[in-house]
């Protein structure tokens, strides 16, 4: 069981709310990502549902349970921080067997769990190893060994990846997302980098300053963004934003077209290239189109246009309109 | 990039270094020069450097006059005793202004700082008083206790700082673990901060071991340590120079060798925190 609820959740530093008050329902064996930029709360959030911070006013139920003032380790939550936090004086084995020694786990229970843990994270030869004496990589497979390892009701995970590079960022990304599957365990996940949140999701919830803007499957916020902070923030490259008479031609204050709905040929629109970037599957130019602003294309394939080229666009795809409060129409 | 120092320079630099260093250790040596000499050659004047008759008289006649061994045993135990009883509440004390400072953490580190600076001669009679109602006079407690009263803030600073270096996500990541608070102060924060904590330690006990008001001051023969040990040399029969200087030498030979041994741990941790 991993239900998560909450209800009416604040959080303020002082003067300042962090949180105004949010209503989240997390369903048991969901993948959840709280997604937004920075400061936008996404990260107190989870703290407030780890019990390591204390929320202003609100209830957090757990399975059912009021656990807004359980301390952390009652909650029966485990979490994955950005640094690790991995024990240094520690080895691997010592590390993730810590919270069944907090437990007061028979040892010989504990070393079986340790041992089935560190077969599935390919950690069985660092077992005696200290974190010092790991790669990135691996050292956030101790940590959610660690987390595992305890059983939880769910997984929380504070921007796990960011401090690993690219290449190894995307092979952990799949890890954690075979993990939930044959786990089937909650997971809450919070991170900054859209793509994380698109591809490991079940379910995306996109903060800003502290508020819910939306909550959705990723194709969902994709396809159907309520407002223009959502249909700026999902997609990569961002959605073009374009306001005035061209909108006007729509009945909406702003249209919004994303960069793979527009095709390079024949169109009304007409610019000269600014940049062009050609990663061989695609290729992305920033068109400086008269009277609507820069827009961004993403044609599939190599498209032959240079720094200063004039080129015709045409939009091809769904048109998204909002109106002049920047909601969806 | 690291300054490259040029020949001159780091000529200069030695003979400064050296010459600091000499100007320091010169009364200790002197002390260790005259405890090797007659009475007469102590005190003679222009002093003897390289002339003086030179004799070990003076060691077999300390230990002879003296039971060296209790003031000694005092002196460990006083000075251990009342680092180990200061670690047991500063490591909690700091644990709590490291992590979980209030408003008021910043101006209570200076409060206690401040006692430092104030006279030990002041507070005398209040302690001296207080100790006498207790029964503490002449008694190791009463010594470890004193002692480690008057060294707590520094013991207390000093955790602080090394405890500041800690990553606080290691420490809520214990707590997400089960740890209760003397779970997470035991398991992890102590072995983490355990460099910091062995060179608060040594320092502690040499600042201890050479502690001579509180300890001539609070005891009289039962729980008189080293330091009270030299201050009985300088007896009412007159000064004695030679073995005054003899009995000193004896008295901070086992520090100075622990302080030996242990300078590197000494350095690092007095430099701890300093430069990132």
């Amino acid at each position: 069981m991993g239900k998560i609820q909450l209800t009416k959740v604040r959080k303020s530093f002082g003067e300042v709310d962090v949180i105004p008050g949010i209503d989240l329902t997390i369903e048991n064996g969901e993948f959840v990502v709280f997604v937004g930029p920075s400061g936008c709360g996404k990260s107190t959030l989870l703290r407030l549902i780890a019990g390591l911070e204390d929320t202003t006013s609100g209830v957090i139920d757990i399975d059912g349970k009021d656990a807004t003032n359980l301390p952390p380790a009652k909650r029966g939550l485990a979490m994955v921080f950005q640094s690790y936090a991995l024990y240094p004086h520690m080895t691997v084995r010592k590390n993730i067997g810590f919270p069944l020694k907090m437990a007061g786990m028979d040892p010989a229970e504990q070393d079986k769990r340790v041992e089935r843990a560190a077969k599935v994270l390919n950690l069985s030869n660092y077992l005696d190893r200290r974190p010092g004496q790991l790669s990135g990589g691996q050292r956030q497979r101790v940590a959610i060994g660690r987390a595992i390892v305890r059983e939880p009701a769910a997984f929380l995970f504070d921007e796990p990846l960011s401090n690993l590079d690219a290449a190894l960022r995307v092979g952990m990304r799949q890890e954690i997302s075979e993990l939930h599957q044959s786990l089937k365990t909650t997971m809450i996940y919070v991170t900054h980098d859209q793509v994380e949140a698109m591809t490991m999701a079940d379910k995306i919830v996109v903060l800003n300053a502290g508020h819910i803007e939306q909550v959705g499957a990723p194709l969902e916020l994709y396809n159907f963004p309520r407002n223009l902070f959502v249909a700026g923030f999902i997609g990569s490259p961002k959605m073009n934003l374009i306001e005035g008479a061209e909108a006007a031609k729509h009945n909406a204050h702003t249209i919004g077209i994303r960069p793979e709905h527009i095709t390079v040929g024949d169109g009304p629109w007409e610019g000269v290239v600014g940049l062009s970037e050609h990663l061989g599957s695609d290729s992305f130019l920033k068109v400086a189109v008269e009277g609507l602003g820069t827009m961004t294309v993403r044609a599939p394939g190599e498209v032959h246009a240079r720094h200063g080229d004039r080129i015709r666009l045409a939009p091809a795809g769904k048109i998204h309109r909002f109106d002049t409060n920047g909601l969806a129409i | 990039m690291a300054r490259a120092l040029s020949p001159r320079r780091l000529l200069i630099t030695t003979v400064a270094a050296w010459t600091v260093a000499l100007i320091i250790f010169f009364p200790v040596l002197w002390m260790i020069l005259t405890s090797f000499k007659t009475e007469a050659s102590a005190v003679a004047m222009p002093p003897e450097f390289l002339s003086a008759d030179w004799t070990l008289e003076n060691y077999t006649e300390v230990w002879s006059r003296s039971d060296y061994p209790r003031f000694f045993w005092n002196s460990v135990v006083i000075s251990v005793g009342s680092t180990l009883l200061g670690l047991l509440i500063a490591i909690p004390a700091a644990w709590a202004m490291a992590f979980v400072p209030g408003k008021k953490t910043k101006d209570l580190l200076m409060w206690m700082l401040s006692t430092k600076m104030m006279p030990a001669v002041a507070v005398m009679i209040p302690l001296y008083l207080l100790f006498q109602q207790l029964g503490l006079i002449d008694t190791k407690i009463g010594l470890v206790i004193a002692l480690m009263l008057m060294n707590l803030p520094i013991i207390i600073w000093m955790l602080y700082t090394y405890f500041k270096e800690i990553p606080g996500e290691i420490l809520e990541a214990s707590r997400m673990d089960g740890a209760t608070l003397w779970g997470e102060i035991i398991y992890v924060l102590t072995p983490m901060a355990l460099p910091g904590i062995a060179s608060t330690m040594l320092l502690n006990i040499i600042l201890a071991w050479n502690e001579a008001f509180w300890t001539i001051v609070l005891t009289t023969t039962k729980a008189a340590p080293l330091s009270a040990f030299i201050a009985s040399f300088s007896a009412p029969q007159g000064l004695f120079y030679a073995k005054l200087s003899a009995a000193s030498a004896m008295a901070i030979l086992p520090i100075l060798i622990l302080g030996w041994f242990s300078q590197k741990q000494l350095v690092r941790g007095l430099t701890f925190g300093a430069v990132k």
